[in-house]
């Protein structure tokens, strides 16, 4: 596979193969960013549509300072954003506690044990048994949660890559994504915890 | 041995940290506070391996493949776009 500095180059060069190839990598991953940001899935494949324009075209002022994926999805986030968005954006992230203050008890312990799951040591062998019971939570998830766990723990980026995508703080970026995890986790342990 | 029981963490204040300790944000101060906790309370240390089970899972979840259809059409706005470019 090529690398995507090699793809970028093509692109400059109005290569359209490598643009189908960055179509391919990038569609569905930037349509599920933008239905976290604007009302509609029309309105967010008007977005995505919009970036790949803003792409071909600015693709020669793009420096290489950022990864290309941060840089994409940062356009991205600027469009959703122009198109109407149904983001609160301006609401301060809630400070409070990712897990139930219901879970434990007077002490601060936890009130019932936590079981294990059977197979946690093994997740990555068995992570695709939960991907059914992990993408019905990813889309229960509210839009800043979603928005912050899609770009971190699907797309890969980092923390600092995801504060600069979305504009806003490293905290709040983690307060966000463990909110996210801890609403995973409970997902799969209604779920049942065993594959 | 317990030392100074009293700056232990408590369950309700590690979970709140585990994000941020797997994040490499915590101070070396918290970092050992956190893991001196997760270390004698099975509790925890489920809580903590859940949640990097979580990752591991949600880093396997890719979106669906693109229609062909959706590839032709984005492949035409391209011709077009790069027809319009003036550079
Ligand atoms: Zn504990």
């Amino acid at each position: 596979m090529e690398t995507e500095p090699e793809l970028l180059e093509r692109l400059r060069d109005g290569d359209e193969e490598a643009f189908v190839m960055l179509v391919d990598r990038y569609q569905q991953p930037m349509l599920r960013l933008a239905c976290t940001m604007v009302p509609s899935r029309a309105v967010a494949e008007e977005a995505v549509q919009d970036t790949w324009m803003g792409v071909v075209r600015g693709v020669h002022r793009f420096e290489g300072r950022s990864s290309f994926k941060t840089w994409l999805f940062r356009i991205l986030v600027n469009r959703a954003r122009s198109l109407g968005t149904s983001e609160q954006r301006y609401v301060p992230v809630d400070p409070g506690p990712a897990v139930d203050p219901g879970r434990f008890d007077a002490a601060g312990a936890w009130a019932e044990p936590v079981e294990p799951w059977a197979d946690a040591s093994d997740a990555r062998l068995d992570a695709a048994a939960w991907a059914p019971a992990i993408k019905a939570a990813l889309d229960g998830l509210p839009p800043r949660q979603r928005q912050v766990v899609l770009l971190r723990d699907v797309e890969g980026l980092s923390g600092s890559e995801v504060s600069a995508v979305l504009g806003i703080s490293l905290g709040n970026q983690r307060l966000l994504l463990h909110r996210a995890r801890n609403r995973l986790r409970e997902a799969v342990t209604a779920a049942g915890g065993r594959a | 041995m317990r030392v100074l029981p009293r700056h232990d963490l408590h369950c309700q204040q590690a979970v709140e940290l585990v994000t941020d300790y797997l994040d490499g944000a915590l101070s070396r101060r918290q970092r050992r506070r956190f893991e001196a906790h997760v270390k004698d309370c099975p509790n925890c240390s489920a809580y903590l391996e859940q949640i990097q089970a979580v990752i591991a899972m949600t880093g396997t979840v890719h979106p669906e493949d693109l229609s062909p259809q959706a590839r032709d059409d984005l492949t035409t706005l391209y011709r077009r776009w790069r027809g319009d470019d003036p550079g």
